[in-house]
């Protein structure tokens, strides 16, 4: 998917909103697909390869303590996911996690998740929270283990191998109705952080829930994120990654690339697809296939991140 | 302002958390009496509820999926209810009183004590 005629014809039918699906890839201004099955990724090791020296890995939603028939092992599958990003031949810098890491915010689902997270070869790990993980009543457990990066604000920046990196906190504030919202403290403190920043940067920035709206019934976006996305417009490369709604849905608009991540525990049903956004029981046989993580490499020019998505099977 | 003192400060009245009750729910108590609303796909039922000042309120999540009770001017919290968990608060003055599930925003209810 090199030449530009066919970049620009799969980008016009990346506009539309892509549902699930096994492996789908995208690019980002400037950047180049990367084709690759994920579904074939396990069975075919040569072709992560292709990809190049990964950036970091996104892991999102892994939910452990959650016990019910959609994934009665979400601690077996988050191994299995581990154990997929430790075989990779180039070990990512980084793991970013966009929350929900435990189901219900209780000390042990959380030792637990770190226990596991103790296994990753590649040791530097970013998070932000979801909501599952600031259900406890006195919202501490999440802070007091994963607090620090952000002094205990849920969010902040770091940069990596030229890459900025913005991490935001979407699931404290909710306006009428559900959407999330980051609030005005933290787009002010945004405005200051990218003040004087080279347009030639390129962004990332992850949050749970979506910073784009995809289905507000079901609060599946965050109210205030045009605030956010003005102020990342004048960037060249912007990729915007969350998790919370547990399947691929994507968006490329102008310099920004927009992803939610597959989670590692259960999926969740397609928008508006049923009574709300609960787990999806699916026979067992399919479960591996729709849980994963997304892979984000440099690809050719250093403004351009390319992104792959890996289910478990 | 860190958000986190937000929760934190909504969190600070004392709850009281018991199992679910036999009882079936009346939408209007005439007596100061416990009552019980489901939570069930992804809703408050009933909603609005009447009670009687004086009366607690039990809400039991039927869902597979984790919901809790969240006063909208921080009266109370509960901590995030799995399948089959509940949780009471008594109400003692009259009032209307707004309800959310901060994992779910968009579930929202009213109990009304008279």
């Amino acid at each position: 998917m090199s030449d530009d005629q066919s970049l620009l014809s799969r980008r016009n039918a990346l506009k539309c909103m892509a549902y699930g699906g096994a492996g789908t890839l995208f690019a980002l201004s400037g950047g180049v697909f990367a084709p690759i099955d994920l579904a074939m990724a396990a069975s075919d090791k040569k072709a992560a390869a292709k990809l190049g020296k990964p950036l970091f890995v996104q892991i999102s939603d892994t939910h452990i303590g959650f016990n019910k028939e959609a994934n009665p092992d979400v601690a077996g599958t988050l191994t299995q996911t581990i154990d997929i990003v430790n075989g990779m031949s180039d070990q990512p810098a980084l793991i970013i996690h966009t929350g929900d890491i435990t189901h219900l915010s209780k000390p042990a689902e959380f030792d637990l998740a770190q226990q596991l997270f103790g296994r990753l070869r590649t040791t530097e790990m970013h998070t932000t929270p979801g909501e599952h993980d600031t259900t406890d009543a006195t919202v501490t457990e999440y802070f007091n283990r994963f607090g620090q990066a952000s002094n205990n604000k849920g969010y902040y920046s770091f940069d990596h191998a030229g890459v900025h990196f913005i991490g935001l906190i979407n699931v404290l504030q909710f306006k009428p109705g559900g959407l999330g919202i980051l609030g005005d403290e933290q787009l002010a403190w945004v405005a200051a952080d990218l003040k004087g920043r080279s347009a030639s940067t390129p962004i990332v920035v992850f949050t749970h829930m979506p910073l784009w709206t995809i289905y507000e019934p079901w609060g599946w976006g965050t109210g205030d994120a045009d605030q956010l996305l003005s102020q990342l417009r004048r960037f060249g490369s912007v990729t915007v990654l969350n998790g919370h709604i547990h399947q691929i849905v994507q968006k490329v608009e102008g310099n920004m690339t927009f992803h939610t991540a597959r989670s590692t525990s259960y999926p969740q049903p397609q928008a508006g697809v049923g009574s709300g956004p609960g787990p999806l029981k699916v026979p067992s046989d399919q479960l591996a296939g729709m849980l994963g993580i997304t892979s984000v490499s440099v690809v050719k020019h250093p403004q351009a991140l390319a992104l792959t998505d890996t289910a478990l099977a | 302002m860190n958000l986190r003192r937000i929760n934190m400060l909504l969190a600070t009245v004392g709850v009281v958390v018991m199992g679910a009750m036999e009882t079936p729910s009346p939408s209007i108590a005439d007596t100061a009496e416990t009552t019980k609303i489901t939570v069930k796909d992804f809703k408050f039922d009933p909603t609005p509820m009447t009670v009687k000042a004086g009366s607690t309120v039990t809400w039991t999540n039927m869902d597979d999926e984790p919901h809790n009770v969240t006063s909208d001017t921080g009266l109370f919290r509960s901590g995030g209810m799995d399948t089959n968990d509940s949780f009471s608060y008594k109400f003692d003055k009259p009032g209307t009183y707004h309800i959310t599930c901060s994992i779910h925003p968009r579930m929202v209810g009213t109990v009304v004590v008279q």
